[in-house]
């Protein structure tokens, strides 16, 4: 079997974690293990490795270390996220959002979503992509000094803003 | 009505045909959403579940795929009833634990489940056999969009459907399918797929799902990334996939019959021999050479065996299921024998197996080239 890490060697190190509910393994190669600080359990997590960002880590860095971040929605603390590696609340995406964008990242292809909306939101959301576009159109257009197209970008902007509000009007 | 006479008999739901369904067991897309402002199933108090569970199971019930459904709550069903559910596949292992604040919506012909308080509000899936996980994907894609017209969901413009576990965030999508690879197993080449398959990204578990081993060399194969890809993507790529696969296993049973066809014939006589004469028999063992059966079944071994039969078997013998067909409660002993007692009956006509004469060999499941 080879190392999940560097995949050239031949592992030597198995090891199962169990977070929550999950059973996790990792195979690593003797070089990868010490890397990791696999000897020092003081510093070594295997959802780290798996993961690949020590995404914990970063998580705690973006809060301050110690830190008693809690959602003001829900109460949930980030001790409880490391305990049981789910969150709170939908709001506890906000309220961790530092921290998540890393593991996030670890985790999934995107840190975006692009695939299906509530129907609702779907107008919200192509709205928004296109003001984000005309924006840009507008900018390139001012750098080039291209004035006269500036100005039909900014109107197009007005009106694009103006169904926007609309929308998401309650 | 009571669950027990709700789903379908066994020898029913074995007969459900779908696909490249030698090898492809089932296919399941399942979509996890939640409310918005209301406290995930997992730290939400037993208040806030009850309460929840009341907003969303009449919505769900309302749904036209659901008529005539099997609607409950978890505390209104008993062990027994939740574990014929999970060896059915219908839910998870994490959803048999809940009691009350959690529920169950079943379609009548068992291919829709709604989980409400699962790990997420709501846990929806769609399931089919053989090989459609497209045919799984329109289905639930369009529950999903009937149930948002009637409930407020956690969505973020970025991070799209907001989940309990950082896992499932984005479409909230699992597409999976189950997986009879006994070639791949008998050929020692499984590990290496495993590996492979593990390299794009998915996941391969065992029979029930999270964490458990493959008994019957049953594999369930998904994709573990939801966000950052649209749906019909995951569909796509995880498809192509389970194509593969089921060339990579014709492959290797046709490797098997050339080079070593005495092994192949052992495994599945002695499989056989077992089956047909043991007086007690534990569902590991019946499972893994019921296994081997099939595979006969599927090379053409047995004259009169059907592949729905085996299937049925495989599930009159796990636990839940046969602690159904008898009143009283039962031991584990005592389960191992009755569980013998009813393979040596339903053996008992079939023809031990036999290589079929040359040049007859069994049509493959090869997929068409594309």
């Amino acid at each position: 079997m080879l190392c999940s890490i560097c995949k050239a060697k031949e592992a030597t190190v198995h090891l199962t974690q169990i977070v929550g509910d999950k059973v996790q393994k990792v195979d690593l190669c003797a070089d990868c293990a010490k890397e990791k600080g696999v000897n020092d359990p003081a510093v070594f997590s295997l959802a780290d490795v798996l993961l690949g960002l020590g995404a914990s880590q970063e998580m705690e860095q973006a809060a301050g270390a110690g830190s008693t971040l809690k959602c003001p929605h829900c109460g949930f603390s980030q001790a409880d996220f490391k305990k049981s590696g789910r969150l709170g609340c939908p709001e506890c995406y906000t309220t961790f959002a530092e921290g998540l964008e890393a593991l996030l990242k670890g985790m999934h292809t995107g840190t975006r979503h692009i695939g299906k909306a509530p129907a609702g939101l779907q107008q919200t959301r192509d709205l928004t992509d296109r003001i984000r576009q005309l924006q840009k159109k507008l900018d390139k257009a001012v750098a080039e000094e291209n004035f006269e197209k500036a100005a039909d970008y900014r109107d197009e902007i007005k009106v694009a803003k103006a169904r926007l509000t609309q929308a998401t009007a309650p | 009505m009571k669950l027990g006479d709700f789903l379908a008999p066994p020898a029913d739901a074995a007969r459900r045909e779908g696909p490249h369904n030698r090898i492809v067991m089932s296919s399941r897309v399942r979509l996890a959403r939640n409310l918005r402002g209301k406290p995930f199933p997992g730290w939400a108090k037993k208040t806030e579940r009850i309460k929840t569970l009341e907003g969303i199971r009449p919505a769900v019930e309302s749904l036209p795929e659901l008529a005539e459904a099997f609607s409950e709550t978890m505390d209104k069903l008993t062990p027994l009833d939740k574990n014929l559910l999970v060896e059915r596949h219908l839910i998870s292992r994490e959803h048999a634990q809940k009691t009350a604040g959690s529920g169950l919506v079943l379609s009548r012909d068992e291919t829709l489940c709604v989980m409400i308080n699962e790990e997420d509000h709501l846990r929806m899936q769609a399931l089919q056999p053989g090989l459609n996980l497209r045919r799984a994907w329109t289905v639930i894609d369009q529950v999903d969009s009937r149930l948002e017209r009637k409930l407020d969901y956690a969505f973020s413009p970025t991070l799209g459907y907001l989940t309990a576990c950082p896992t499932n965030v984005g479409t909230g999508i699992r597409v999976s399918a189950m997986l009879h690879l006994p070639g791949l197993v008998l050929a020692e080449h499984i590990n290496q797929i495993i590996q492979a398959v593990n390299k794009l990204g998915l996941a391969v578990r065992g029979l029930y799902g999270e964490g458990t081993e493959a008994l019957g060399n049953v594999f369930q194969v998904s994709n573990q990334k939801t966000l950052g890809d649209t749906e019909s993507n995951i569909v796509e790529r995880l498809n192509k996939v389970l194509l593969q696969l089921i060339d990579h296993e014709e492959n290797a049973r046709a490797r098997l019959l050339e080079a070593k066809p005495k092994s192949v014939y052992n495994h599945i006589g002695r499989a056989y021999g077992i089956l047909a004469n043991a007086h007690s028999i534990s569902s590991k063992e019946s499972m893994n050479l019921l296994s081997l059966v099939r595979l006969g079944v599927d090379l053409g071994l047995f004259t009169d065996l059907a592949r729905w039969a085996v299937d049925e078997l495989f599930i009159l013998s796990q636990p839940a299921h046969l602690q159904h067909a008898y009143a009283e409660k039962l031991g584990a002993d005592e389960r191992d024998i009755l569980r013998a007692d009813m393979l040596r009956e339903r053996l008992r006509d079939i023809r031990r197996p036999a290589p079929p004469p040359r040049g007859q060999g069994p049509a493959s499941d090869k997929p068409e080239a594309a």
